[in-house]
């Protein structure tokens, strides 16, 4: 009998979504829906603030990478008023941005990945979880707890807030490092830099090879993808260009304020997160067999978009990763993968911004006047291309407010992702727990 | 005996429970006194059966229940009201539990305004009808703070709460005391500024450059912001966001404080309150930009946000 199967939260995930898969009379799989339900309506709440305000105002969107909300809001302030941060001010908001990114990918990997692969796919539900890899791998465990909650205590030590930042403002940042505050964070951050280079050997080790057979069935699908890339080509989570990828790898770059010539959104009835899409692909089409418009972003997106990593740790994890899966990558749990490369480049990059003595300078902020305008600013959050464009009046208080923020990117691509899961591994009516997690891994690697 | 326990978030962005992982390692202490049954966050179980295959929400017995977010669509509504059934004890974690948090900033607009702009007048939006395919929840006719739908036990606020207190609340709970607040004093009592009670009056300044302090020395040798003549919140809201040591979290970083603790006491209005506080050193309030957005920027449910009448045409 036909019938639907509601998997209800998707759990380990951030946010409210849910995954309705449809069988026919035999137990085959007619059609999949990833649906986000939860609408808050910043776009139309932000219009009235004053522009110096936005920065903690939309780092609300989202309470896991606030620092990226509240960096591309602080560049479309730059923007809108027509200021340059003074350099020490874009290195400390550069490193906040890093140390946030290690924090972010612990969390991930560790808290809400891993139990798949240290627990097992298959496991069952209760034990599947950090609690279980609590009484499975104690020492582990220990380590992992401390190395995320490090990065956070770092990133309020010296601004603040670790979660909902205030720092950063149009022009620059509120306060200037000292001497003494470089000299205490440095070690800290290296430890940050052992504890990425332990985890990417973990995960070489002891849980990629495990699984290289579900890597080549979970949530597969060949898109596109966008990320940022610096003038040279290398991956840069800060500034740069935007980088929009076919699925064969060919590639256009455009400037941020030019992002409404090649990225439109479509909405769907049944869901309220819409589905940005390449118009220049034509019209959006989710049919798995024959997707169009549709790309990606988030961590493999920007390990295939860039020609190189930053860093020399990283950029030698990436050589080695492309000598095996090539560029661009389309396995949908090579995502992991790509977030621990992507760590590496956060902790060099923070130990090497710690490392220059400018960070110190006292010049932090430019001050700004009001005036009408309007301004584009984007950063790579953790779960992908933030796009924050906002248009204000000549006292500065915005006017209109347009968002393509992270996840919503791949909202097509996971509706793909998990229609291709669930056919993979639904037939004849035949499934359990097991399988139905592992539609909800196809998921989780987007780390939604 | 681990004390069985259901958490979920509404309206929310995560932030609080980012939060609770902030305990940092005495987590690893806390964590097996506590039997997570459901956590969307963290542990796998499922409204609908692990099978997806039952019709009506199961939510598991608690002696705790932690809920952040506010409620903004019937979906919130009926899980928390389903929570509500079978927890003996409810926390509200958060500022959006609390108050309605920033999501709440939307109660200025009516309903149709928000969906109108969203689906019909973004740049890169094919403009479109609302969702409304059944499986979207409808949204409520008001972002709520928790407490106008269900009767809540402990309320941790702040945004995020700080984890100091969510340990802290938690342990209250596990040793069986069941009454656990906030101490009403207000950020400033908190906050070691130098306050000389006057500032050098005319218009609240806006933030368009720097606060004055000498970044080699503390805070105590740090003006007042709203002696600086910039707007601060912190006369009229809870302390507590440093947690139990520490000074206030935003003027840590030289920014002023926006209220996200929320109100000393239950039932105050920030926004008369602070009025007077800005006149008492000599500032003009009515010259403050954006004014009522911003002194109830996290605190908008309980019906202190709503949308004003139309202006008569001129």
């Amino acid at each position: 009998m036909a019938k639907v199967i509601n998997i209800q939260p998707v759990t380990r995930i951030e946010g409210h979504a849910k995954v309705a898969i449809y069988l026919d009379d035999a137990g085959n799989v007619t059609d999949t829906r990833f649906h986000v339900q939860t609408l808050r309506g910043f776009e139309k709440f932000c219009e009235g603030r004053p522009v110096e305000e936005m920065p903690r105002i939309v780092c609300h969107i989202c309470g896991i990478c606030p620092w990226a909300h509240h960096l591309a809001s602080s560049k479309a302030g730059d923007a809108l008023f027509g200021v340059t941060p003074p350099p020490a001010a874009v290195k400390l908001r550069r490193l906040m941005q890093s140390i946030a990114y290690v924090s972010d990918k612990i969390l991930h990997f560790f808290f809400l990945a891993a139990p798949d692969f240290v627990i097992g796919p298959d496991a069952d539900y209760s034990v599947r979880n950090v609690i279980g890899i609590v009484q499975a791998a104690p020492e582990i465990a220990k380590q992992v707890v401390h190395y995320r909650h490090l990065g956070a205590k770092l990133l309020e030590n010296f601004a603040g807030r670790a979660i909902h930042p205030t720092f950063s403002l149009p022009g620059g940042v509120s306060k200037p490092m000292t001497e003494k505050e470089r000299q205490e964070m440095l070690p800290a951050a290296k430890e940050l830099l052992e504890f990425s280079k332990f985890t990417m050997k973990f995960a070489k080790e002891n849980v990629f090879p495990k699984y290289l057979d579900a890597i080549k069935k979970i949530g597969v699908i060949k898109v596109g993808y966008l990320g940022t890339v610096t003038a040279d080509g290398a991956l840069d989570f800060y500034d740069g260009k935007l980088r929009l990828m076919d699925s064969d790898g060919a590639y256009e770059d455009f400037a941020y304020d030019q992002y409404v010539d090649f990225l439109g959104e479509h909405v769907e009835p049944w869901s309220y997160q819409k589905f940005p899409y390449a118009k220049k692909w034509g019209k959006l089409n989710l049919d798995l067999a024959n997707p169009t418009g549709v790309y990606r972003t988030n961590t493999l997106a920007r390990i295939n978009v860039a020609d190189k990593m930053a860093t020399p740790l990283a950029q030698a994890e990436l050589e080695e990763f492309r000598a095996a899966f090539g560029r661009p990558a389309h396995l949908t749990l090579l995502y992991h993968y790509a977030r621990l490369i992507e760590m590496l480049q956060a902790a060099e990059h923070a130990v090497e911004l710690l490392e220059d003595k400018e960070i110190t300078d006292p010049n932090i902020r430019v001050k700004i006047e009001p005036r009408e305008g309007h301004g584009v600013g984007c950063v790579e959050a953790p779960r992908g291309t933030l796009i924050h464009d906002y248009t204000c009046d000549k006292d500065g208080l915005i006017t209109s407010v347009n968002l393509i923020v992270g996840t919503t990117h791949n909202n097509a691509a996971l509706n793909l992702s998990v229609n291709q899961a669930a056919k993979e591994f639904i037939k004849e009516g035949k499934y359990d727990q097991g399988i139905l997690n592992k539609v909800e891994m196809a998921v989780r690697a987007y780390d939604p | 005996m681990a004390v069985p326990v259901v958490e979920d978030w509404l309206n929310a962005c995560s932030g609080c429970e980012i939060s609770i992982l902030n305990i940092g390692d005495p987590l690893l202490d806390l964590l097996p006194l506590l039997q997570f049954t459901h956590m969307t966050a963290l542990v796998d179980h499922k409204f609908f059966g692990q099978l997806g295959d039952k019709t009506v929400m199961e939510i598991p017995e608690a002696t705790v229940a932690i809920v952040s977010g506010g409620v903004r669509n019937e979906e919130h509504k009926h899980e928390l009201q389903e929570i509500r059934k079978k927890a003996k004890f409810l926390v509200a974690l958060g500022s959006c539990a609390a108050y309605g948090g920033v999501p709440a900033q939307a109660n200025m607009w009516k309903n149709e305004e928000v969906f109108e702009k969203v689906f019909r007048h973004c740049v890169t939006t094919e403009p479109s009808p609302d969702p409304k395919d059944p499986s979207v929840p409808l949204w409520t006719p008001t972002c709520q703070a928790v407490d106008e739908v269900v009767k809540v036990d402990i309320t941790i606020p702040g945004c995020p709460p700080h984890p100091d207190w969510i340990a802290e609340a938690l342990t209250a709970l596990l040793e069986g005391k069941t009454a656990w607040k906030l101490p009403e004093r207000s950020v400033c009592d908190t906050c070691p500024v130098i306050r000389e009670k006057k500032s050098g009056g005319g218009p609240v300044k806006r933030w368009l450059q720097n606060l004055e302090f000498n970044p080699e020395e503390g805070l105590d040798k740090m003006r007042c912001i709203n002696e600086q003549g910039l707007l601060c919140m912190g006369p009229v809201t809870l302390a507590g966001c440093a947690g139990k040591t520490g000074v206030p979290r935003c003027i840590q970083a030289r920014t002023p404080c926006r209220g996200c603790f929320g109100p000393i006491r239950k039932g105050a209005n920030p926004m008369v309150d602070m009025i007077s506080s800005l006149s008492s050193v000599g500032l003009d309030p009515k010259s403050l930009v954006d004014r009522r957005a911003m002194m109830n920027r996290y605190i908008g449910g309980h019906g202190l946000l709503r949308p004003l009448p139309a202006r008569p045409v001129r």
